[in-house]
């Protein structure tokens, strides 16, 4: 079984519409891609994505059983008052650069995992 | 934002003083499965002496919004007028393969996942609608997914008052702490749906909530 794993810069969907960025995260798992996307989405953007994931259930005539989800967010850094400016300055510049969301298809990803080191994903056979 | 400030402090003070009745909006939200319907049927056979809708074994049993109007929960000597709104359970994915296992034949589930993805749509739909939310999760279960979080972020960005209760106490492996640190900003209370059990509490828990009803 041949599995995809794409990466997707914050840079690729940062200038994005909400609209547009649910759009194209639901395009590539449905191509049965497993995404990890650098940041995190809005929360309404993640309550669009389920609700296109329930859309595309219901096209697809039960081929698609949609969406794992888990954003990674790793501990909070003891950081002092100059250091957690230039931190904040960096994530208005390049977006939140530590945290990962992974997001794959039900067909695959039976299931995530997380702690606050790693994240597993555990695949169907 | 003093005036706003006086206006908060005057209507609070006359709102306690008075016990004005107030209509509040409570919706219900969590997983599938983690007993929603049971706490709402819990609380209206309370103080209504009906129940609101039909529970199951099997997921996704509530598949369309349902409430009942004029519940008039009594609590302190305050009363308050809540509409309770039970709502599907959220999920991100809905296999109609899983519902063979609960003996429901190809058909069958087939049309229960067409209607528990219409469900989860509609549940998301009705958040803007809501004065306050109970978030109810099954305390057996592990809190850390990406489903309650979802939720609990939606409810925050929309800066509903959020309650979330632990249900299921009285199953074995049933863990409150292990809900409770996962969601440290937020009063946990431990309840179960089923036995009535500890709802003096979640009732306290309840007027403490609609108290931060802006």
């Amino acid at each position: 079984m041949r599995l995809a794993l794409q990466f997707i810069p914050y840079a690729e969907i940062a200038y994005l519409t909400s609209y547009q960025r649910v759009k194209k995260l639901i395009e590539a798992v449905s191509a049965n891609k497993i995404l990890l996307i650098q940041g995190k989405l809005h929360p309404d953007e993640e309550t669009d994505l389920i609700k296109e994931a329930m859309k595309k259930i219901n096209k697809s005539g039960a081929k698609f059983k949609g969406i794992e989800i888990a954003t990674f967010v790793p501990k909070a850094k003891n950081l002092n008052f100059f250091q957690s400016f230039k931190e904040k300055i960096a994530v208005a510049l390049l977006g939140e650069r530590d945290i990962f969301t992974v997001v794959g298809p039900a067909t695959i990803v039976k299931e995530i995992k997380k702690d606050p080191t790693k994240l597993e994903l555990l695949l169907r056979k | 934002m003093p005036i706003l400030i006086i206006k908060d402090f005057f209507k609070r003070i006359f709102y306690n003083l008075f016990k004005v009745k107030k209509k509040i909006k409570l919706g219900l939200y969590g997983p599938p499965n983690s007993g929603k319907t049971t706490l709402a049927n819990r609380i209206c056979k309370d103080w209504t002496g009906e129940e609101l809708g039909k529970v199951s074994p099997i997921p996704h049993e509530t598949r369309e919004v349902q409430f009942k109007e004029e519940v008039k929960i009594k609590h302190d000597n305050k009363e308050i007028d809540f509409t309770i709104i039970d709502t599907p359970g959220i999920a991100t994915k809905i296999d109609y393969e899983d519902f063979l296992h609960y003996g429901l034949d190809v058909k069958e589930a087939k049309k229960r996942a067409k209607e528990a993805t219409r469900g989860v749509i509609e549940a998301i739909k009705w958040l803007d609608d809501m004065d306050v939310v109970i978030v109810v999760l099954d305390a057996t279960k592990n809190p850390y997914t990406q489903v309650n979080i979802t939720i609990v972020g939606n409810l925050v960005a929309r800066k509903i008052p959020v309650l979330i209760v632990a249900n299921k106490i009285d199953l074995k492996g049933a863990n409150v702490k292990r809900i409770e640190a996962a969601f440290p900003e937020y009063d946990v209370v431990g309840v179960s749906a089923k036995f009535g059990k500890n709802m003096e509490e979640f009732y306290e828990s309840l007027f403490n909530l609609v108290k931060k009803v802006k």
